[in-house]
């Protein structure tokens, strides 16, 4: 009796995952990939390839450098590294992220796969909500959002790519500076912890300046120096307004 | 332009990517279930996890490609700082500063023209 109970809701709270569909940042992601479709228009991938790589890459940063590698003449080593490097930040953002999805008794197994359907919007969209839903239902309502996410994305995909290369310019700009102001807004809005507004700052500033340093490594070399001097200098102000109060 | 062909394109997706990008998120779950929920270790986790996206962020804005590639840098520094500004005023809504900012792009690249 109580397990069917306790079926029920746990559909109940993988229908409430999947309800995201309908939220501002998945809204915002479909409409980057509409513009990542156009691109991929451009660069004359077939439509199945790139309902492939939508479901299999899943990141859309890593896409984007997996295109331009292939399109650049890369070997398959070369655009794996590419790639490789450029993903690197998806282990610390799964690692922030799994000590508040998992529960008491979460198998590993079950993290493993649904780690796939982590990238930028998945964890920022799970950062801002899943502290609003009881423990032992969280990786239930995050594989509901992600699963969902991932396959109306790839339907999207396949559907769109017949008619954005009829999109004027204008309207591919704006679709393409979404995905930064989106990004900026809901890590603001969505910061529960005070290292967030000042990593936010610092990755911002570091960004560009290991751009213009180490063009290769900036991303890795920005999110650990940035991060680091972040976290120490949040930390040593909040040590000191301990020790003061 | 020279795209893949047959299986080996679907081989390529594969290797070069999905299992380039998966093999970091496997990674971290692994390290994610050593950390305690309120440790400092995780703390710095965030702090490295935000400043990442972050930089990510930075690179999309001063360096985009596509269409906004063509487009000026006070354009697209003006569009971030008004939708910031609409953003606080709003009481840190981030729909009020999405739209703000997608407007000020758009109004600024019709007005030059594209």
């Amino acid at each position: 009796m109580e397990d069917v109970e306790d079926e029920r809701s746990s559909l109940a709270w993988f229908l409430k995952g999947a309800r995201g569909i309908c939220s501002v940042p998945a809204v915002i992601l479909m409409l980057s990939f509409v513009g990542f479709c156009a691109l991929t228009v451009q660069a004359g991938i077939p439509p199945e390839q790139v309902v492939f790589m939508t479901g299999a890459v899943w990141a859309l940063p890593a896409k984007v450098i997996l295109v331009s590698s292939v399109l650049g003449g890369a070997s398959l080593a070369t655009a794996f590294l590419a790639v490789t490097l450029s993903s690197v930040r998806l282990m610390p953002m799964v690692a922030a992220l799994v000590p508040e999805l998992r529960g008491p008794r979460t198998p590993t197994w079950v993290l493993l796969v649904l780690s796939h359907f982590i990238a930028i919007t998945a964890w920022v969209f799970a950062m801002e909500r899943i502290h609003e839903v009881p423990r032992n239902r969280r990786v239930t309502f995050f594989a509901g959002f992600g699963i969902t996410l991932v396959a109306a994305n790839m339907a999207l995909v396949g559907v769109v790519y017949r008619l954005v290369a009829e999109f004027p310019p204008i309207v591919a700009g704006c679709l393409f500076f979404l995905t930064p102001v989106y990004f900026l807004a809901s890590i603001w809005h969505s910061a529960r912890h005070p290292v967030v507004y000042v990593a936010l700052a610092a990755g911002l500033v570091a960004g560009p300046l290991f751009y213009w340093i180490a063009p290769e490594f900036d991303i890795l070399l920005a999110g650990v120096g940035g991060g680091t001097v972040a976290w120490a200098g949040e930390r040593l102000l909040r040590l000191r307004r301990e020790a003061g109060a | 332009m020279n795209w893949l062909e047959g299986w080996w394109a679907y081989a390529f997706i594969a290797i070069a990517g999905w299992l380039a990008t998966d093999i970091w998120r496997w990674l971290g779950v692994i390290a994610g279930k050593q950390l305690r929920d309120d440790s400092e270790a995780l703390n710095w986790v965030r702090a490295v996890a935000t400043a990442l996206v972050a930089a990510v962020i930075a690179k999309l804005i001063l360096f985009p490609t596509g269409v906004l590639a063509q487009s000026p840098l006070w354009l697209r520094l003006s569009a971030i700082f008004l939708g910031a500004l609409a953003f606080f005023l709003a009481r840190q809504k981030p729909i009020a500063g999405i739209a703000t900012a997608i407007a000020v792009l758009a109004a600024g690249l019709w007005r030059l023209g594209f």
